[in-house]
């Protein structure tokens, strides 16, 4: 028979642990659930840190380090927090033909970051996809969540002022 | 649940619809929505309100219509398609529907566009709401799985299925048939379907865009492999970059389960079948299986030697069938019209259609499925309809990073899983991407290298630390200081990486430097040995070796 283990506390009060834990319960505390507990914990906190990780690891009953390389080989989680706005932009082959790399050209150029990074003032992070699978509104960016065709460089320039400017 | 219920909820939703004398279908797939779509439906919506014509007219959200370069796509009951529709143009329209069609708006449908193609996994995409279960059904939705339930033995279904020649959708061809009959012949406690919807290849967007446009489809053909391979748990695992896909899925679950397709006892049977959603989380190797089913048990998705088989020894050590999304949708209307009937359309040794997602430098790029054995000047030139801007054709990419890129001398060939293979690329998903001279062949194999490169999971030493070898030598080349000596390593690496490694991913991605070698070898001799690019992509200034 298999020794009780208590489940741990959440780390603090905030309540978004809550949702975490309505996850870990649906996946029996099982080891299983990794990926899908991260997802939560992703979606709740943003990011992943280093005591989300501790707290899932441990509520899951697998090592440490497993939980941490589980979140850094799946590039969908990050490990830190993005800035105010994101802008992604698809290196998809049909916009990579289509233009994407000058476009990714201008915003490094423009923020002065590369893909990945966050400006300093926490504003803008700039991502790369690999393919958004809007192939026929190439070359494709996203920004904040919504997705824009066909877009120029000007276009992008412009976007992206507003958000650094304001 | 049983067959007359099911019957009731068609008859229900068919009188209900077939008051609507005017209808008036809005492209609601993410490819429409990004071009502001719902802001149309919205406004059509206000309209018919305004006009007091609620009781007569219909606006209703719909998938995919295919020609997602001219969105947002409107279609209305009398046989109109109207392009790049926006919001003010929603009151011309509704006056449209009595008289004459919105001139400027009317998309011409009498092109090879749509006259070319032959929809069997797209019949419902555009016609249906993908968010209404009764919908599907009243367009003969699960009648197939009632039909395999109620009169046919898991056996004849299987059968069936291995009769109609179908090969799987998801790249590497193999006979669905025989994959579902080795799984129902393994012995395992419980047995496991899997979904592949983890679309990784750059360009495609075929299953999204089925999952998007009609999820029960894919449902209704994981419940039928359930019952003939004797599986009670399926999972489907979808890209986390799928958010409306995801959605979509979700509710299509929550409502087969609601009407008792799914769950216990279906139909009165002993047949029971759970559907659960798993959400990759962007590595594009969990598309090979072993590594998909190590992401499903919650873990690093790295794929393990084979055999033992999946079909022997696959999730949570249990017998296990994995399909793509795309087989899974051409199985109901196997069964509903017998397998017969699938093997007469397309070639000797492919059968039936397939869908593709034509991109790049052709004027319409969308989805569209046609028979096996098309050729791809046919895709290029008619349904494609040729290069825009008057440039010149130049290669036509198929299968993302493990496919090649096919020269002009391929045009006349016809499209089916060998063909590809012998041209030095592969069928893939389904992505094809139009290239014309403005590209350069040395450039896209570098991207597609990167790729492979950053995907590799870094298990097995030849693809971890070839693909990184391969990618320096292409960015010398791209940067001119390449040797001919470098040309010979890349040759050599080619060979290595496709024997040695471990999965499907190292053993393709020479795929294609070796295709473009092959057919564009005097480009990569104008970078070595007169530092030029005939394209005028490449300059000198690119960083050396560094990706994102």
């Amino acid at each position: 028979m298999a020794s009780y283990v208590a489940k741990p506390t959440p780390p603090n009060q905030d309540k978004r642990w809550k949702l975490v834990d309505a996850t870990i319960r649906r996946q029996g505390q099982q080891a299983r659930g990794l990926i899908e507990t991260l997802h939560t914990v992703q979606e709740a906190f943003g990011y992943l840190d280093e005591q989300a990780l501790r707290y899932v690891a441990m509520s899951l009953r697998v090592p440490l380090s497993r939980a941490y390389g589980v979140a850094t080989f799946y590039h969908f989680f990050t490990l830190k927090p993005a800035g105010e706005h994101t802008c992604v932009i698809c290196m998809g082959t049909a916009c990579y033909i289509k233009g994407a790399p000058q476009l990714l050209d201008a915003v490094q150029k423009d923020l002065g970051i590369r893909p990945g990074e966050t400006t300093a003032d926490k504003k803008v992070s700039l991502l790369t996809a690999r393919c958004l699978g809007s192939c026929g509104l190439a070359p494709a960016v996203v920004y904040d969540q919504e997705v824009a065709g066909k877009v120029s460089t000007l276009a992008v320039r412009e976007h992206l002022k507003k958000w650094t400017v304001a | 649940m049983t067959p007359e219920e099911l019957e009731q909820i068609a008859e229900t939703e068919r009188t209900a619809q077939g008051q609507f004398t005017q209808k008036v279908n809005v492209c609601v797939a993410a490819g429409c929505l990004s071009c502001q779509s719902q802001a149309v439906k919205d406004s059509l919506d206000q309209e018919v309100a305004k006009r007091g014509k609620k009781e007569h007219c219909q606006v209703k959200g719909v998938g995919c219509m295919g020609l997602c370069s001219e969105g947002p796509l409107v279609s209305t009951s009398s046989g109109v398609l109207y392009k790049k529709v926006e919001a003010g143009d929603s009151a011309a329209i509704m006056d449209s529907l009595d008289g004459k069609p919105v001139e400027k708006l009317v998309c011409r449908t009498d092109v090879p566009f749509f006259q070319r193609q032959q929809k069997i996994v797209l019949e419902n995409s555009g016609n249906i709401d993908p968010d209404r279960i009764e919908d599907y059904v009243a367009s003969n939705g699960y009648a197939a799985l009632i039909k395999a339930l109620t009169e046919m033995s898991p056996r004849e279904v299987v059968d069936e299925v291995t009769k109609s020649g179908l090969r799987g959708r998801g790249g590497a061809g193999y006979p669905t048939g025989l994959k579902w009959s080795t799984v129902a012949k393994s012995v395992g406690t419980q047995k496991y379907v899997i979904c592949n919807a983890d679309e990784g290849d750059p360009g495609a967007f075929m299953d999204r865009s089925v999952l998007e446009s009609d999820p029960h489809r894919v449902l209704e053909g994981m419940l039928i492999a359930g019952y003939a391979v004797g599986a009670s748990e399926a999972y489907i695992y979808v890209r986390a970059e799928y958010p409306l896909a995801i959605k979509r899925l979700r509710n299509a679950i929550r409502q087969a389960e609601r009407v008792g397709l799914l769950g216990a006892n279906i139909c009165g049977t002993r047949f029971s079948f759970r559907i659960d959603v798993r959400l990759g989380a962007g590595a594009f190797v969990c598309g090979e299986e072993t590594a998909l089913i190590a992401s499903v048990e919650g873990k690093r998705g790295t794929p393990r030697p084979r055999p033992p088989y999946p079909a022997m020894e696959g999730l949570f050590g249990q017998p296990t069938l994995i399909n793509n999304v795309e087989t899974f949708a051409n199985i109901a209307p196997i069964i509903r019209n017998g397998g017969a009937w699938y093997a007469a359309i397309g070639t000797e040794k492919s059968k039936g259609t397939k869908v593709f997602a034509l991109a790049g430098r052709v004027e319409n790029t969308g989805l569209v499925e046609v028979p096996m054995g098309i050729s791809l000047r046919e895709m290029v030139f008619e349904i494609g309809g040729g290069i825009p801007e008057g440039r010149k054709f130049k290669a036509v990419q198929t299968g993302g990073p493990s496919g090649g890129c096919l020269p002009t001398e391929c045009l006349d060939m016809p499209v089916d899983y060998e063909s590809l293979a012998k041209a030095g690329s592969i069928m893939g998903s389904g992505g094809m991407i139009v290239m014309d001279e403005s590209s350069c062949m040395v450039d896209v194999a570098k991207y597609f290298m990167d790729f492979c490169m950053t995907e590799s999971c870094g298990k097995c030493i030849p693809c971890r630390v070839g693909t990184y070898q391969m990618h320096r030598i292409l960015t010398a080349i791209g940067n001119m200081t390449a040797t001919p000596e470098d040309l010979k390593v890349l040759e050599q690496l080619c060979d290595l990486l496709k024997h040695t490694s471990l999965c499907g991913l190292g053993q393709s991605a020479p795929n294609p430097v070796v295709s473009t070698l092959k057919s564009f070898g005097e480009e990569y001799r104008a970078h070595i040995e007169d530092h030029k690019c005939p394209a005028g992509v490449c300059g000198v200034e690119q960083p050396v070796g560094e990706t994102v």
